[in-house]
């Protein structure tokens, strides 16, 4: 059993009582709410009298169900202007603090958290979306509930939970060029599967995630629910301090040398003790491309796509065999064959400034070789909030994405679940840089994804095909600074 | 509130690994502020064409309709945390879900809705399932008393499978405290006492 570790730590710090049941009442530090997940569990506290117990730990915002074309009011989908109305509603009703439209703070909630400061060490955070494991990048315990549960961390601002095991990830060494955090999450998964997280807190230590930005943490833990992790994080160090410094809700004057003195002692300790430790070396990682229908299905962009008839097991193989049919891919293939008709820059993975500057870096070197977009592949680039989309373009970068012609959006999920106007049509294939390939998700039933990260569609974009990043020298990957 | 010891029906076998919650509910069905239709939407692009015409998917059956417990395989429920997969699976008629493994999320939201998630090993699910499609007629019994599941087609054919489920969520449904909001909302004290103790998302230090 884990001993001494950054999780055991926040366990322990946050357990309130032993339920009749043998689980564990946990405290939950940061609640977080967006429009989809909870108008249901709003609905189920007035029914039974209830309030929000800590509407002070309480954040919400919307972004699923936002257009990201034009976000005037009414919005032209009836059903979603009612989901808008809701959570209006329910944020008065309750108290509820609420970034929307005008608060300018409005965006991806896993982007926000972080962007205001409300993400802090040591804390435990909850939210209704599977990739609150994002905020694991700061040393939290940050994992996905569903609605029910979000009733109940409304209600008394606890869950019943437990206890998880934890499986340090370890990987040393330097990425090698045009290797980005989003690479190193689908090597993780393609290696130990997209279940091989069940149970599991994953702890990403050693040189690669000690040297990458907090940015490029957060795309890593994000991407940690696709193992099945239900939570992965990193542990604090001078980098989130310093990410974290003068941000709107960070401990401030006295208080942030109380918190950082706090936040230093989380660490897991030299002699921390894991359920398990598996050890990658940075060297082995190229840049990745999925071509299946889950995050496990990747490969090299220089390899070819895998023989099913080498697979052993006889679940993984009908799984790759169903993704051959939905993908109408051959074994055999090399990336490079494959021509996309979308490409998609975003999501609460890689919708930060250092995934659009990365992006922008390749549409700017494109530009300079005198090419753009390839006329048969629709380019759109969406910041993950409001205040990543004005320091943006206080870059210059959505300049840089037009004259290489990619549209520039407003803020919002988008095309990564598909529950808004940007959807696949037909059997159109996308290089996304979202977390999930999996069928339908993009919004058409025969809809294709390919997962990448941000530079590589952005690539892609231009040469109307998945290509190699590594073409193009100017790459900021985010994973050193 | 209930408790849940015994599930009785006949079983829907859903064959293949890794189904994800956006195959079980597609997120265009998340756009509905309640769950009261979900019971529609269970498995929906792989049970209807893009113009309404059925697909042939176990949900689609006649034999299947009214089935009460599901046979599934490795990391069932995986992907996204929507609750409204195990709702759109409870309001179709799904009281127990069988599989050789769950996702962590999806596991969670069944036993908030009173519905046992429970684990198979991979022989006896293939046996299970099997049985399923050659006799979809044959009643199926998860005893969560005995962590067993019975189920038997024709005199002195029946079936006994081990299953197993974390030990508190057991209990939870056997008990009949799977609805956690009482148990946790009795202990505020205790709540407000480690509230203090801790620091607030304001950056306060306790």
């Amino acid at each position: 059993m884990a001993k001494n570790t950054l999780y055991n730590k926040i366990w322990d710090a946050h357990a309130v009582a032993m339920l009749p049941t043998g689980q564990t009442q946990l405290f939950i530090g940061l609640h977080l709410v967006h429009e989809v997940t909870s108008p249901q569990a709003f609905d189920m506290l007035r029914e039974r009298g209830l309030k929000v117990a800590y509407p002070d730990r309480t954040f919400a915002t919307m972004d699923h169900i936002v257009p990201t074309k034009s976000q005037k009011r009414p919005f032209t989908d009836s059903e979603a202007e009612l989901m808008m109305q809701a959570i209006e509603r329910n944020t008065k009703a309750f108290g509820v603090n609420f970034f929307d439209f005008a608060s300018g703070k409005q965006g991806v909630v896993h982007i926000i958290g972080p962007e205001l400061g409300l993400t802090q060490p040591g804390m435990t955070i909850a939210c209704g979306d599977s990739h609150t494991s994002t905020h694991g990048a700061f040393g939290t315990l940050a994992f996905g509930i569903g609605t029910s549960q979000v009733r109940d961390v409304l209600a008394s601002q606890c869950l019943c939970m437990d206890p998880m095991k934890v499986r340090k990830v370890e990987i040393n060494g330097k990425l090698n060029a045009g290797v980005t955090p989003k690479d190193v999450s689908l090597y993780i998964i393609g290696k130990l599967g997209v279940k091989g997280g069940i149970g599991y807190a994953y702890e990403y230590s050693g040189d690669v995630f000690r040297d990458m930005t907090m940015e490029g943490r957060m795309t890593v833990c994000n991407m940690a629910i696709e193992g099945g992790a239900r939570a992965g994080y990193c542990n604090p160090d001078e980098t989130t301090f310093a990410y974290l410094k003068g941000r709107e809700h960070a401990p401030k004057g006295s208080d942030w040398e109380v918190a950082v003195g706090r936040w230093k002692a989380l660490a897991s300790d030299a002699d921390a003790q894991y359920d398990d430790v598996i050890r990658f070396n940075a060297a082995d990682i190229e840049p990745m491309i999925t071509w299946g229908v889950t995050p496990g299905q990747s490969v090299g962009v220089l390899e070819s796509l895998p023989d099913p008839e080498k697979i052993a097991d006889e679940g993984e193989k009908q799984s790759v065999l169903l993704a051959y049919r939905h993908m109408k891919l051959k074994p055999g293939q090399k990336p490079s064959d494959i021509a996309i008709n979308v490409a998609f820059i975003g999501s609460c993975t890689n919708g930060r400034i250092e995934d659009l500057r990365a992006a922008a870096s390749i549409a700017r070197a494109a530009t300079e070789l005198g090419q753009k977009v390839d006329p048969r592949v629709q380019a759109f680039v969406v910041p993950g909030s409001m205040q990543v989309r004005k320091a943006a373009m206080e870059e210059g970068l959505d300049k840089v994405f037009l004259a290489a012609g990619f549209e520039w959006r407003e803020a919002g999920c988008s095309m990564c679940l598909a529950m808004n106007p940007d959807q696949l049509k037909g059997d159109q294939i996308s290089a996304s840089s979202s977390n999930r390939n999996f069928i339908g998700r993009q919004g058409s039933p025969t809809g294709r994804t390919l997962l990448m990260s941000p530079a590589m569609v952005a690539a892609a974009a231009i040469a109307g095909h998945v290509t190699d990043v590594r073409q193009y020298t100017s790459v900021t990957t985010g994973a050193a600074q | 509130m209930s408790r849940v010891t015994t599930i009785t029906g006949r079983a829907v076998p859903v064959v293949g690994d890794d189904i994800d919650t956006d195959r079980i509910i597609p997120a265009r069905y998340l756009k509905e502020i309640t769950f009261s239709r979900m019971g529609e939407y269970p498995f929906y692009d792989e049970r209807f064409a893009p113009d309404g015409t059925k697909k042939d998917h176990p949900f689609n059956r006649a034999e299947y309709q009214g089935a009460a417990i599901l046979l599934g395989n490795v990391n069932f429920g995986c992907g996204s945390s929507r609750e409204h997969a195990p709702q759109a699976l409870v309001r179709w008629g799904i009281k127990a879900v069988v599989a050789e493994s769950f996702a962590e999320i999806f596991a969670g939201n069944c036993v908030m809705l009173g519905t046992p998630a429970v684990v198979a090993s991979k022989e006896d699910l293939s046996a299970l399932q099997k049985l399923a499609i050659e006799h979809p007629g044959t009643e199926f019994v998860v005893n969560l008393d005995k962590m067993e599941i019975h189920a038997g087609h024709g005199a002195g054919q029946t079936m006994v499978v081990k299953v197993s489920m974390p030990p508190s969520r057991r209990n939870a449904l056997v008990n009949g405290t799977w609805d956690s909001t009482a148990l946790l909302v009795a202990n505020s004290a205790l709540v407000a006492a480690k509230a203090a103790q801790l620091p607030h998302p304001n950056g306060r230090q306790a």
